[in-house]
């Protein structure tokens, strides 16, 4: 056991260095994060101004790896009895932590046991749609909520002889865009980060067909997949033709893809809107933002695009103390005031989650000095929310994302057709769908 | 099977023995158990609800087609490592074992890469051929060859494997190497007046002999190919493209840690306990020696 | 002539290949030390060295930043690594020379009990058992921390069985002479043993220090805290997602740095490390 008292010790004494003498008195809060740099610098100097703000509390961001990882970590943690207080949780993993009863202070139960107000209704009801009950109470804190959206490099466009202030509106257009940059030397003319949430979530939005039934599960668990009809076929079939024919790169899983837009290697790009920052920090090019293309032929697109990122969830633990849930509520407080959110989004590319804060961007003229800016949040403003286009509320749904990734893989070395790609992964989602089902019940 | 003179005390053997068994026990035997428990309980990724279902998990598992599939890779991928790294490495210590000049030097040429994680040897093989960063990756498809194991399936493939025995040859060399100091120069020589040429020296005369040392090299290389490349295809592929370098221990993380899928990450730990007790079993063949005699 | 001189050259030729693929690996991480993170991910590597070695082996040894990336700075993780290799190899050492001493030279009840108990563990790679493992850790409260890295695998059914096939060949005449001179048990064990062990104790070092140091599954769920993080799961936790965007520069100063140890030690120490693997193996 030394070895454990020498760690404690020396963490003591590591963050005694780091937080100076007045962190003995202070209430430590643990904050894990999964996003890396540059967004994760961002974040810890966000986590930074809170304790600068006050006196009495220091938060401690960690980065814990993508953010499957957190959420891998997060859960670890907790069965291991060292959940940190607050965990950064990946959109897809809501269903998963709303089950997770014990393990997780709704954040609506938080504010009423300390005493804090927070009006949800002060959240674009998009983004706090994902995270509220039925009768809307939010279980977790809205964060950074993205959107999926198209880069496109505008020097490639020139030369390929495009108009750079014209991107492609519709799928037709992209695969005329694409010929076009191939024909003009691009060996990577159009590819997709996160495949499966920009080719498959955020597609059956825009087409206002559903990805799951009981409206994407928000009614219910017994929800199955629906992503084998004839337009998702349709169009997982035109990715592999424009594959085969050298228009669109796999290029991996999740957001394995993201250094190819800003490296100049991918003229075009899908990817989160908050990948912004990086493409700021990193390009070397002239490049615009675009809202995502749709099939023009399917009768109600294009609908609103959903969200993605993720919100902050409160972890339980044994050791918990009153005062530790106080500290939390004031962090989650000072993250919801609008100047917080409203310089969170022109810093990173994400979605101002507030109506105030949109506005203090506006106010800013934010949005006349970077035009495009703001196609996030038109393209998820630009439509009635149906049941199709809420979000997703499936279990498990990190899991089926990958069996989605894979069955596409195989689609793509010509081992199997379109047809069999999404059956296979209808087939296979619902079976992960149906064991959450069973191990969450009672 | 023990000493004839022994030292008589009450309390202290159990005393010496008590810290190995005390670990073994809680790190060995409790964790067994729990794998069995486990393999047998339905649970939510949180652990706070469980049901007892038998061996539901187990049927699950291998009915899955998916499981099957990874079993095909698992043996696919465990018999070109070992055949890859066994033949290479009996070449070089057929070579180096040969009286020339120098030998010393290649044996320490040849086996320090032992010395290299399976986790570290996949960076090493990553960078080089990576298709947008790697030197030979790009040369591949600069030469027009579609480079990419990422979406490749038979390139991830080799990628593993390369990886894999790239590092397990030094240890099979240094086992080979031994076994052939091993044999009498007296039988060869007696092979050669009987004018035998070096190959078939080889075939009637060395080979042979080295046969309980490539014996139990096979089983170990196995093992290793089973479990120790987990840090290879975690730094590399990932399992994928699709399924294609997905291993029986990699299925059991990624059921395990990464879908929080406990019952059936614990059925399949108990799957693959029971063939390394099969393989133990196979194994004993030549401990027994150590445990029998002597 | 000729011919003959073929025949010589042969085996000299294949085994030089041999050894330049075994080295080209090394040689290529080697030249990514020396350049800039720009230069690798543009995919212009060349072929002999940059300018930039003291700079890249400097910031992965004391940073903690890239210019893109953040990791746990190399000295920390080499530090981590080096408190594990050598626990796990020194605790293995001393728990199974204990126990084997216990089973080779008592006669008490329960006896061939224990030898199975610690035999049936022989072949059953931690990996195997990872998760319940894991969950007994962490119920322990052992996670991400020095003893939950390192007890788990410090059990070692090998080295016990090597000591006690070493200790049977040890002559009944010393035993009774020891006891003659009116030496105890654990006299004979510090006096006797011990020194006579020597040989073998330093070839399990070497095979144990290396095996501890290259952990990378039990590690990486282990700890969860950058401060534990040991070197071969930090440098795979560099490469991160975005491949091409990586500080490759500092990846493979980090990787040079991380394989020195156990290469040094295989190679200065390569007459107990081969006496080590046939021995513990055979």
């Amino acid at each position: 056991m030394s070895n454990r008292l020498a760690l404690a010790a020396g963490t003591a004494v590591a963050l005694a260095l780091l937080a100076g003498p007045a962190a003995a008195q202070k209430v430590q809060l643990e904050f894990w994060h999964g996003l890396p740099q540059p967004l994760g610098g961002q974040l810890e100097q966000v986590v930074q101004g809170f304790n600068a703000s006050q006196d009495k509390i220091q938060v401690n961001p960690t980065f814990k790896g993508s953010y499957p990882e957190a959420m891998q970590g997060a859960i670890a943690a907790f069965r291991a009895g060292n959940a940190p207080h607050i965990v950064q949780m990946f959109e897809v993993g809501t269903a998963t932590m709303m089950a997770a009863g014990p393990a997780i202070k709704p954040v609506y139960q938080l504010l009423q046991e300390t005493g804090s107000t927070l009006d949800p209704k002060s959240y674009l009801s998009a983004v706090a749609g994902y995270y509220t009950t039925p009768d809307g109470k939010l279980v977790s804190m809205p964060f950074n909520s993205s959107t999926t959206i198209l880069f496109y490099n505008k020097d490639a466009f020139q030369k390929a002889g495009l108009d750079p202030n014209a991107p492609p509106k519709t799928w037709p257009e992209l695969i005329e865009a694409t010929k076009k940059l191939k024909a003009s030397g691009s060996s990577c003319p159009f590819t997709t980060s996160w495949p499966t949430w920009a080719q498959f979530e955020q597609f059956s939005s825009i087409h206002n067909v559903p990805f799951a039934t009981q409206e994407n599960g928000f009614k219910g668990l017994n929800a199955e997949l629906k992503i084998n009809s004839p337009l998702h076929v349709k169009h997982l079939q035109t990715l592999i033709d424009m594959q085969k024919d050298g228009l669109f790169k796999y290029a991996g899983r999740d957001n394995a893809p993201d250094a190819l837009f800003p490296s100049g290697e991918c003229a075009m790009q899908m990817a989160s809107s908050g990948l912004r920052l990086r493409i700021t920090k990193e390009a070397k090019f002239a490049w615009g933002a675009a809202m995502l293309p749709y099939w023009p032929d399917v009768k109600d697109a294009p609908k609103n695009s959903i969200i993605g990122g993720a919100s902050f969830w409160v972890m339980t633990s044994p050791k918990r103390t009153a005062d530790e849930y106080k500290a939390v509520a004031e962090f989650l407080k000072y993250l919801g005031q609008p100047e917080v959110d409203a310089k969170w989004h022109m810093d990173t590319g994400y979605l101002p989650i507030t109506a105030k804060g949109y506005e203090a961007a506006k106010a800013a003229g934010f949005y006349d000095k970077n035009p495009g800016a703001d196609v996030p949040y038109l393209q998820m403003a630009r439509s009635e929310v149906t049941e199709n286009t809420k979000g997703l509320r499936l279990g498990g749904l990190p899991e089926i994302r990958n069996i989605i990734q894979e069955e596409m893989e195989k689609a793509f070395q010509g081992q199997q057709s379109a047809q069999q790609a999404l059956d296979t992964a209808v087939q296979r989602g619902n079976t992960v769908l149906r064991n959450f089902e069973r191990a969450n019940k009672g | 099977m023990q000493r004839r003179v022994v030292f008589e005390n009450k309390w202290l053997p159990y005393l010496l023995l008590a810290p190995q068994v005390a670990i073994t026990l809680v790190f060995f035997h409790w964790p067994a158990a729990q794998a069995i428990e486990q393999s047998m309980l339905l649970q939510d990724a949180f652990g706070l609800r469980q049901t007892f279902v038998w061996f539901e998990n187990f049927e699950v598992v291998l009915s899955d087609p998916n499981y099957l599939g990874t079993m095909r890779v698992t043996a696919v991928f465990s018999l070109a490592v070992t055949v890859l790294s066994m033949v290479l490495a009996l070449l070089f210590a057929v070579l180096a074992n040969a009286h020339i000049r120098g030998r010393s030097a290649y044996k320490t040429l040849l086996i320090w890469p032992y010395a290299v994680a399976p986790a570290v040897a996949a960076v090493l093989w990553l960078f080089i051929f990576n298709p947008e960063i790697g030197v030979l990756g790009r040369a591949l498809n600069n030469i027009g060859l579609r480079w990419d194991y990422r979406l490749n399936d038979a390139q991830a493939l080799f990628m593993v494997v390369a990886a894999s025995a790239w590092k397990q040859v030094s240890y099979n060399f240094i086992f080979f190497l031994a076994g052939l100091q091993a044999i009498p120069r007296s039988l060869l020589e007696a092979a050669a007046i009987d004018g035998a040429g070096p190959v078939r020296r080889f075939r009637t005369v060395t080979f042979p002999l080295l046969s309980p040392t490539t014996f139990f090299l096979l089983v170990v290389n196995v093992v290793y190919a089973f479990f120790e490349t987990f840090g290879v295809i975690h730094a590399l592929t990932k399992g994928g493209p699709g399924k294609a370098t997905e291993t029986l221990i990699y299925r059991v993380y990624l059921d395990g840690v990464i879908n929080n899928d406990m019952g059936s990450s614990s059925a399949q730990s108990v799957l693959l306990m029971l063939v390394v007790v099969a393989l133990t079993a196979i194994q004993f063949r030549f401990i027994e020696r150590k445990v029998h005699y002597a | 002539m000729t011919a003959r001189r073929l025949i010589d050259w042969v085996p000299h030729a294949v085994l030089i290949l041999g050894v330049l693929i075994f080295a080209f690996p090394i040689y290529m991480t080697l030249i990514g030390s020396t350049w800039d993170a720009a230069t690798i991910a543009r995919g212009n590597l060349p072929l002999t060295p940059g300018d930039q070695m003291a700079h890249n082996y400097v910031t992965a040894w004391t940073e903690s930043r890239g210019s893109r990336a953040v990791f746990t700075p190399v000295r920390t993780m080499m530090l981590n690594s080096v408190i594990m290799a050598l626990t796990i190899a020194v605790g293995k050492i001393v728990i199974s020379i204990l126990s084997a001493f216990a089973i080779a030279f008592f006669r008490f009840p329960g006896r061939m009990l224990f030898f199975w108990m610690i035999f049936i563990t022989l072949m059953l790679p931690v990996e195997v058992r990872i998760i319940p493992t894991y969950k007994v850790v962490a119920d322990l409260g052992l996670i991400d921390s020095y003893a939950g890295l390192t007890i788990p695998l410090i059990a070692s059914a090998t080295a016990t069985l090597l000591f006690r096939q070493f200790f049977l060949t040890i002559p009944d005449e010393l035993v009774e002479a020891a006891k003659m001179d009116g030496a105890g048990p654990m006299r004979f064990f510090v006096d006797v043993l011990l020194p006579l062990s020597r040989t073998n104790i330093a070839a399990l070092f070497v095979i144990l220090f290396i095996y501890g140091w290259n952990q990378y599954l039990w590690p990486l769920l282990i700890t969860t805290s950058r401060e534990m993080q040991t070197v071969v799961v930090g440098i795979v936790a560099m490469i991160g997602t975005g491949e091409s965007a990586t500080d490759w520069n500092l990846i493979m100063a980090t990787t040079m740095l991380a394989m020195l140890p156990p290469v040094a030690v295989v190679v200065l120490m390569q007459r107990w490390f081969v006496k080590g693997l046939v021995d513990s193996e055979k």
